[in-house]
């Protein structure tokens, strides 16, 4: 049996790992800005004062004290919003990369396992699937699903499975030719046994890596389609509508998309920085 | 064979633009909501309603719908926009000039940058300016171009606002198109200064565009240059006198390509999708942001008439990309 327990010296590993600590760090900072949101956010993020749009950050002399980074057009704390939009981020960053892990690691173990037909129609559409940019795909989805969240991670889960499946299917044929399958087999384990107790576990380490890369295609994706309108109402507090706002109204208030683009890029490279840095720790060759 | 095999290829693609026509037909007609009680609005009366979807055929049976749109299609009558009351074809042609002067100019970006990149980092290898290039190639390759967008339109267009951030040309600028292709026209009729404008609003959408393929294209080049240059012919060509920089241009680059150009053909038709978000966000008006305002309107034949463009320009490049493969690699000339 290979052991799929991570070793006692994992987390000095990991510590040890600047890319993986960096990422940790992140997805540990939107977690909490997410959790506790209603405390952290100075306003209500829907709350509008016509009075006081279009307000500069607070250190300008029309600024105002309790508006930190200023007001949008409604008049609308922007930190306030801002905050709340990382509750709708992370959301989607982890229902759906699960989901899609899910559907793609099933579809994957099925076709790496079984081999055949069953391979041959899963990697076509794979295949198919991959050629198409994810971008126009997931926009032509959600006109079909029809706007709102849901559908962003419906979209999303639709588009990204192959990645799983892709790379989950390569690992399952390495793994079936090994030693510990054969003794399964030997012993009268069940096809169904052999695939979730004995190579699933052997796949996890992969799946953690391939998913903390997931969610931050997930968050870029639930941005680009609030960007243009098609996920959640024009009003929720999303990274995506702030910056279509701020893209509206960028000679009036540059400050309105600065801050929704600096949390974006913050966690995209922070979940990618996590992705690379736990294979590093994980994969046994690239530790050399 | 060279023609056999091409003439294969692109006989290949014919399913599949049947298969994406046949997806996209099935696909928009599950659509929840009615797009003709989206253009009529509340005030219309039954027979209004009625008149209008026998109008557009959709009061016939889905396989009638069909074989009729198949006809139409065959003959390259894409419909009428539900939203614009236009023809779908001479909306697309007249935004596709748009979207491929971009996508042209963008690739030119990348794969100009990308060699020179590649080339360097080759160079020196294993010194510093391969560190650095490495690294900066990480930090590209991170970010995705929406983000790079905007990141461009808040340091260029507003932190220090040299750059146009909006539109395709400067609005005191008068100019007539007969083609829609800018650039190309207003440089052979010698409006420079439309040729000139044209050009300085490509180039933030065009890096943004250009900068995923660009990094993706310089590391794979770069590491297939390394290997080589570590082959005995590359050695045989230093011994014989040639410099470093002689052996990488005239003797492994033809080579390093190869494995190249493969793993990047599927970065270009993301660079080609990519427009769809990069002309929304820049206010371009090409085939990419009439796209979005036609998902936005749910306007069905207009949808379905720009993701069949897109198909084929997908198939025409991948069909280019085979040809370069060919010419580059002998080997596959006999396939």
């Amino acid at each position: 049996m290979v052991n799929v327990r991570p070793d006692p010296s994992f987390v000095y590993r990991i510590c040890h790992e600047p890319r993986a600590v960096f990422g940790l760090f992140v997805l540990c900072v939107l977690t909490v800005i997410a959790l506790t949101a209603p405390w952290l956010a100075p306003h209500d993020p829907l709350e509008q004062d016509l009075l006081y749009s279009f307000l500069p950050p607070t250190w300008y002399p029309q600024g105002e004290g309790s508006y930190l980074l200023g007001t949008d057009n409604l008049g609308r704390d922007i930190i306030s919003r801002t905050v709340y939009g990382t509750r709708i981020a992370l959301v989607v960053a982890v229902v759906a990369a699960s989901l899609a892990c899910l559907l793609g690691t099933v579809l994957g173990l099925l076709a790496g396992y079984f081999g055949g037909k069953v391979d041959l129609v899963i990697s076509r559409v794979v295949d198919i699937w991959m050629s198409f940019p994810a971008v126009l795909l997931s926009i032509v989805l959600v006109a079909v699903i029809g706007a709102g969240l849901h559908a962003v991670i419906i979209a999303i889960v639709i588009i990204d499975w192959t990645r799983f499946c892709r790379v989950v299917r390569a690992e399952t044929m390495v793994q079936k030719e090994l030693d510990y399958v054969a003794s399964g087999v030997t012993i009268g384990l069940s096809r169904i046994q052999l695939l979730l107790n004995e190579i699933l576990p052997n796949l996890v380490p992969l799946l953690i890596v391939l998913l903390s890369m997931e969610m931050g295609i997930a968050i870029v994706v639930e941005t680009i389609l609030s960007f243009v309108g098609l996920s959640v109402a024009s009003d929720t507090p999303s990274w995506g509508n702030l910056i279509q706002e701020g893209r509206q109204y960028i000679h009036q208030v540059p400050w309105l998309l600065g801050l929704p683009v600096f949390c974006l890029i913050f966690s995209v490279v922070g979940l990618n920085a996590l992705g690379d840095g736990l294979k590093q720790v994980i994969d046994p060759v690239s530790r050399r | 064979m060279t023609t056999r095999y091409l003439l294969n290829r692109l006989l290949l693609a014919l399913p599949t633009l049947f298969g994406v026509v046949t997806v996209v037909f099935i696909l928009l007609r599950v659509v929840p909501g009615d797009p003709i009680a989206m253009m009529t609005g509340p005030g219309a009366t039954p027979e209004d309603i009625q008149h209008l979807r026998a109008h557009y055929g959709l009061d016939r049976s889905l396989s009638a719908q069909f074989v009729i749109y198949l006809g139409q299609l065959a003959m390259g009558d894409l419909g009428t926009s539900i939203s614009l009351r236009q023809d779908v074809g001479e909306l697309i042609l007249g935004r596709l000039p748009v979207t491929l002067e971009l996508t042209v100019f963008a690739m030119l970006i990348a794969i100009g940058c990308g060699v020179c990149l590649a080339i360097v980092g080759s160079y020196w290898r294993s010194r510093w300016p391969e560190a650095i290039i490495d690294s900066v190639i990480g930090i590209i390759v991170a970010i995705p171009d929406f983000l790079w967008a905007l990141a461009f339109i808040l340091i260029l267009g507003v932190v220090i606002p040299v750059m146009p951030i909006f539109g395709r040309l400067d609005l005191a600028l008068e100019y007539q198109s007969y083609t829609e292709f800018y650039l190309i026209e207003s440089a052979l009729r010698g409006r420079f200064d439309v040729t000139g404008s044209v050009l300085w609003h490509m180039i933030l959408p065009g890096v943004a565009l250009a900068l995923p393929l660009m990094a993706v294209g310089a590391r794979v080049l770069k590491s297939s240059l390394n290997v080589e240059m570590t082959q005995d012919y590359a050695a045989l060509a230093h011994t014989k006198g040639f410099s470093r920089l002689q052996v990488i241009l005239k003797e492994a680059l033809r080579n390093a390509l190869i494995p190249a150009v493969t793993l990047t053909g599927v970065q270009l038709t993301f660079l080609i999708g990519g427009t769809v978000l990069i002309e929304r966000i820049f206010g371009y008006p090409g085939l990419g942001n009439m796209a979005i305002d036609a998902v936005i309107n749910r306007d069905l034949p207009l949808i379905q008439g720009i993701i069949i463009t897109f198909a084929i320009i997908f198939i025409l490049v991948n069909f280019l990309i085979d040809l370069i493969n060919t010419i580059l690699n002998p080997r596959l000339r006999d396939g």
